[in-house]
């Protein structure tokens, strides 16, 4: 049996965790969010946006369940954030990965149901807006090739996960039920998930990594990047004048 | 192939306990409504009323004894909070203020009261939201949610999800066993590129797969929305029956408010 490392579930939030008002008003950001997001997918993919978006939420949920061993005998996963949004762009990526948190919510009750709405802030919009940027900001810098593409995914992947955990960090100041002090939580919060971040950075890389190579036209995040592609089927050749 | 006792074959099929029951009968909405209204009675409960505590869970206990969902399902999927239960367990160590001698440790009584608030919460919490999933159907839910005015998108989004969950995992186990077939076995880090390679590889197949599905909708006439085959009618004694519930509950949450103000 495997110890999980990095585990998702350490990252949802429970009923209980922060209090009810900061819930509630998380709720209603999220709500918000997502409205936004429907809005920017709907101008991105058309009506392609529901099977589009649902399949690559099942994606995101089943690489969460796609075991990557450390050393002695733990292993680590990805939480897919800002693998989501590097490969289908910012609205469709947080879309994604709110539905799956919607849906573990839902029906596994992984994370609180009251807790619905700090966790897809957490992890779908935070880790969208920062892995967007970043992976974006990155790749106008320094452009675009397989090694490039893989370290702005890197650190896109490795920056989320403790900017996500700083925000929980900031909604446990605003409303938290427990009595560890606010520097304590941050100094934990940030140290581990800098660690997971890691991991999470590697593991987006070299998946960005492999589709860059077998299918660079379907990384959103360097879609206007590439050369574009012309369908050329032989050079014109010129034709003789008349026959000879 | 789904076994006899299974309905459906999804996954969120899966969760669901059939039976004839009030609770099964009742509106996926109206349901979803109470208990997360529910559970955010129980949440701002302050942690030292401990009776109201115990109301809550006689009440979660009436509510499986009534859908009759057997503790045999409840308890292995309370297994999800295990993680947070190590939290809370850590609470009583920090903190400020009065302190208390137990077995021979110093802990704080407010991280103490803090640690029990955060599991007796996350306890409840997770109980009734098994309760829902266990008696509602997943597609029930989802087809609930969009009644409530949640995006259609949105909900059309999640289910495409539960559709494709078991495709999709049944594609990356067919990755592993080619994986493991051509004499993979995973060692430390030094084979995260294999698995990440299956990874970008699972992501193209189910892209495409999308694309795909997208094309077999519009060939049938897909515009952009689903037609809604089933017509559910919500009552208000619908309504009724399940808002008994989170007024009980905010019934109980405003005395132990008030006695511990």
């Amino acid at each position: 049996m495997q110890i999980q490392l990095m585990q998702v579930h350490t990252m949802h939030i429970p009923d209980g965790f922060i209090n009810a008002p900061t819930s509630a008003v998380a709720v209603v950001i999220a709500v918000i969010g997502i409205a936004i997001c429907l809005n920017g997918a709907r101008k991105q993919l058309d009506e392609k946006t529901a099977p589009l978006a649902g399949l690559v939420a099942v994606f995101i949920f089943a690489m969460q369940m796609l075991n990557f061993p450390v050393a002695l005998g733990t292993s680590g996963h990805l939480l897919g954030g800002a693998l989501a949004v590097i490969l289908i762009g910012p609205y469709a990526g947080a879309l994604a990965v709110s539905v799956v948190i919607l849906v573990q919510g839902l029906l596994f009750a992984d994370g609180g149901l009251s807790a619905i709405g700090l966790n897809i802030i957490n992890m779908g919009m935070v880790t969208a807006v920062v892995g967007w940027l970043v992976f974006r900001g990155l790749i106008k810098g320094i452009g675009v090739s397989r090694p490039k593409v893989m370290a702005a995914a890197f650190l896109a992947g490795l920056v989320t996960v403790p900017v996500s955990a700083l925000a929980f960090v900031l909604e446990y100041a605003i409303g938290g039920t427990g009595t560890v002090p606010v520097s304590t939580v941050t100094f934990a919060m940030v140290g581990v998930h800098i660690l997971i971040g890691i991991g999470e950075g590697l593991i987006t890389a070299l998946t960005v990594g492999a589709v860059f190579l077998a299918r660079p036209d379907l990384v959103y995040g360097i879609h206007d990047r590439l050369p574009k592609k012309l369908l050329v089927t032989s050079t014109p050749v010129a034709t003789p004048a008349n026959g000879s | 192939m789904p076994s006899p006792h299974t309905h459906g074959h999804d996954v969120g099929e899966r969760l669901f306990v059939h039976r004839h029951s009030v609770i099964h009968r009742l509106p996926a909405e109206v349901k979803t409504v109470a208990m997360v209204a529910f559970i955010f009675t129980v949440i701002m409960t302050p942690p030292n009323q401990f009776w109201a505590f115990a109301l809550y869970a006689l009440i979660l206990v009436g509510v499986a004894v009534l859908a009759r969902i057997p503790a045999r399902v409840i308890l292995p999927r309370m297994l999800v909070e295990v993680p947070f239960v190590l939290f809370a367990l850590l609470m009583p160590f920090f903190g400020t203020g009065p302190t208390v001698e137990v077995l021979g440790l110093t802990l704080s009584q407010a991280g103490l009261l803090a640690g029990w608030g955060i599991l007796v919460k996350g306890t409840l919490g997770v109980v009734s939201s098994i309760l829902l999933a266990a008696t509602t159907p997943a597609r029930d839910l989802l087809m609930g949610l969009e009644r409530l005015k949640v995006p259609e998108l949105l909900v059309q989004i999640a289910n495409f999800m539960l559709r494709y969950i078991h495709v999709v995992s049944d594609e990356m186990h067919r990755m592993k066993l080619a994986r493991e077939s051509r004499g993979f076995t995973a060692t430390g880090i030094r084979s995260w590129p294999i698995i990440a390679q299956s990874g970008g590889a699972l992501f193209i197949r189910s892209y495409e797969r999308g694309e795909r599905v997208h094309l077999a909708m519009l060939s049938r006439g897909y515009t952009g929305r689903l037609p809604q085959l089933a017509t559910v009618t919500t009552t208000a004694g619908d309504w009724f029956t399940a808002m008994s519930l989170p007024v009980v509950g905010l019934l109980i949450a405003l005395t132990a408010l008030w006695i511990g103000r």
